[in-house]
């Protein structure tokens, strides 16, 4: 018998695959496909103050090892994802929630946070300073270090919950962003969002997203997600949730030896429902086939020696 | 909905740029005309999404044009090829709407939810009348097919080389006595039926989708009842929904 446990600061899971954001929408639409109590944990659709409709169409496109979205955040707004989708999740899961929090303002992410804080149910929070699908915001508190702090900094003065900083990869040297999220006080680091890209329709000749540019995610942005969490685990000591074209067992190991304590699978839940099940399924065989009997003995491995 | 793996029994053209696929496998996760399918093609990262055509016990049919990379690779696809497939998406129509004489309207690929739907009402014993639009006579699908299920079936298409010459809206007048109308099609075509019509109905969108089952918001879609995702809350909404 394998292990498979690992831990999240003081949050202790069952096994390391977690839904990420966006991509699993508040997760009881799953729990019609297979018991979801299998997963980790579940990362919730990312929240902002105010109800939001997002992008317009489309905001789909598909690209090679992968897909591009420019959703733009649409979900209900805070209030209504607390009254009503996270008691409708609730229903059918009892693993930790994790809520993804965005914002235009530092004050709008403060406002959030205050809320989840009143929120039982939530046992962490993952800030996305990280969405390139928005304007002005999200991701410009994601490349320059002063901003980053400062949303930390405020954040974890209305919280007690573990608070996680999601960070892009559409910057020069993701290692200072780690570092300056750290300094400021964040339990965690979640990495990566999607990279910035752009498709144009050959007979239209205009960019295929209405929002012209997209996030880029899926199988082909792994070995990105691999480097950026390697870089990362070797610049500061708080634990990291690695994300980015996860799509098996052996990519789970992979994102563990660089240095990840827990990932998150996004598109490849959209190629799949079952992605995240079959993933959980095979991960101890995968375990005994390269000799690992405790899934956290290796997390950061490939540094050593 | 399910997935499940389904053996390509014919993959047959019906039209310069369409073709009917068969397919054979586990159909238990169908339940009405205008649910759809999504279709992993081999070496493409999204899946695509079809109506359902036809299906019984053994298997389905969609019928697909090739319109860009991911369709153009399925006409390759041979009999006794393999396909992963998730079935049973979407809302489909509801035939309890329907009343004695239900109007059909389809252009282009909405013939295919549309043919579904008449096999199911004629079935039941109703005869609806069916008003399909084409580019030309060359891209005519399904209308014998229609015919002999006992469909009345009124053409257009736009260069008048069949049927009435115009749009399916030019169409209308001359059957004014439905009891429900029931509109696949491109957009400006469903909106422009949605401003003639005398009762009520059911319209079946489109939108690209990111995975056809309600995780991703990518389909999303305004209407009188707030943003609605076309695939999990559609793709069939109803006249009262719509907003354009
Ligand atoms: C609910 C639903 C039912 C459909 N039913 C049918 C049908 O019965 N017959 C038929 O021929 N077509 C149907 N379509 C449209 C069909 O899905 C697209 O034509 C097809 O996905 C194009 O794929 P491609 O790889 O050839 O095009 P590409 O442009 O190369 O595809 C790139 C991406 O864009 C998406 N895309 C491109 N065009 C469309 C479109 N019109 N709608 C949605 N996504 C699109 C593709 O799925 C893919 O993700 C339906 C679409 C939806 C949403
Ligand atoms: C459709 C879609 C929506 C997303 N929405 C969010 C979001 O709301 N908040 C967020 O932090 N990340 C969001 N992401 C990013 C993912 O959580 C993840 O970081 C990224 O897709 C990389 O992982 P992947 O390659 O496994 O998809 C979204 C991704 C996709 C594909
Ligand atoms: S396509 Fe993903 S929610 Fe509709």
């Amino acid at each position: 018998m394998v292990n498979t446990s690992v831990r999240l600061g003081n949050i202790e899971l069952e096994n390391p695959v977690i839904p990420a954001s966006g991509t699993f929408a508040f997760g009881y639409e799953f729990a019609d496909f297979y018991d979801i109590n299998m997963l980790g944990a579940v990362v919730i659709k990312g929240l902002t103050r105010d109800e939001r409709y997002g992008n317009p169409q489309p905001r789909i496109a598909e690209c090679p090892g992968g897909m591009l979205n420019a959703i733009g955040l649409q979900n209900p707004g805070v209030e209504k994802v607390i009254s009503e989708e996270i008691p409708k999740l609730r229903q059918c899961f009892q693993k930790p929630i994790i809520a993804n929090v965005s914002g235009f303002s530092v004050d709008e992410y403060v406002e959030c946070c205050e809320k989840l804080e009143q929120e039982p149910e939530v046992s962490m929070l993952e800030i996305n300073i990280s969405c390139p699908n928005v304007k002005h915001g999200g991701m410009s508190f994601g490349t320059d270090p002063g901003s980053a702090s400062e949303v930390v900094r405020a954040v974890k003065r209305v919280t007690s919950k573990p608070v996680f900083i999601k960070l892009t990869p559409n910057i020069t040297d993701i290692t200072v962003m780690a570092r300056a999220c750290e300094d400021a006080g964040a339990d965690g680091l979640t990495l990566i969002n999607t990279l910035l890209g752009m498709r144009i329709d050959l007979n239209s000749r205009k960019p295929l997203l209405a929002n012209k540019t997209g996030g880029y995610s899926g199988k082909g942005i792994f070995p990105v997600a691999v480097r950026m969490v390697y870089q990362v685990y070797e610049s500061v000591k708080i634990p990291i949730i690695g994300v980015g074209g996860i799509s098996s067992a052996e990519d789970v190991l992979e994102m563990m030896f660089a240095g990840a304590s827990a990932v998150e699978i996004g598109a490849a839940n959209l190629v799949s429902p079952y992605a995240c099940r079959d993933l959980v399924r095979e991960l101890p065989a995968t375990m005994e086939r390269y000799g690992i009997k405790e899934l956290k003995s290796i997390i950061g491995e490939a540094h050593h020696g | 909905m399910r997935q499940d793996v389904f053996t390509i029994i014919d993959n047959r053209r019906v039209s310069p740029d369409t073709y009917v696929l068969t397919l054979s496998g586990n159909t238990s996760g169908f339940r009405s005309p205008g649910q759809f399918v999504n279709v992993s093609v081999p070496g493409f990262f999204l899946r695509r999404p079809f109506s359902v055509m036809t299906w019984d016990s053994e298997g389905f049919q969609i019928m697909y044009k090739n319109a860009g990379h991911g369709t153009d690779a399925m006409t390759g696809l041979k009999q006794g090829d393999s396909l992963d497939v998730l079935t049973g998406l979407g809302n489909g129509f509801d035939l309890d709407r329907s009343g004695k004489q239900p109007l059909l309207i389809a252009g282009g690929s909405g013939v295919s939810p549309i043919y579904c739907l008449a096999e199911r009402l004629t079935g039941n014993g109703i005869i609806p009348t069916v008003v399909m639009g084409f580019a030309s006579s060359e891209n005519v699908v399904m209308e014998e097919e229609l015919r002999a299920m006992g469909c009345r079936v009124v053409l257009t298409t736009e260069d008048g080389s069949s049927g009435i010459r115009g749009l399916v809206t030019d169409a209308l007048a001359i059957s004014e006595e439905y009891t429900f109308v029931y509109c696949c099609g491109p957009l400006p075509m469903m909106k422009a039926v949605s401003e003639k019509i005398f009762t009520d109905g059911q319209f079946s969108f489109e939108a690209r989708m990111g995975c056809g089952f309600g995780a991703c918001m990518g389909c999303s879609m305004m209407t009188a009842r707030g943003t609605k995702r076309v695939c999990k809350d559609g793709p069939v909404f109803g006249l009262e929904d719509l907003v354009w």
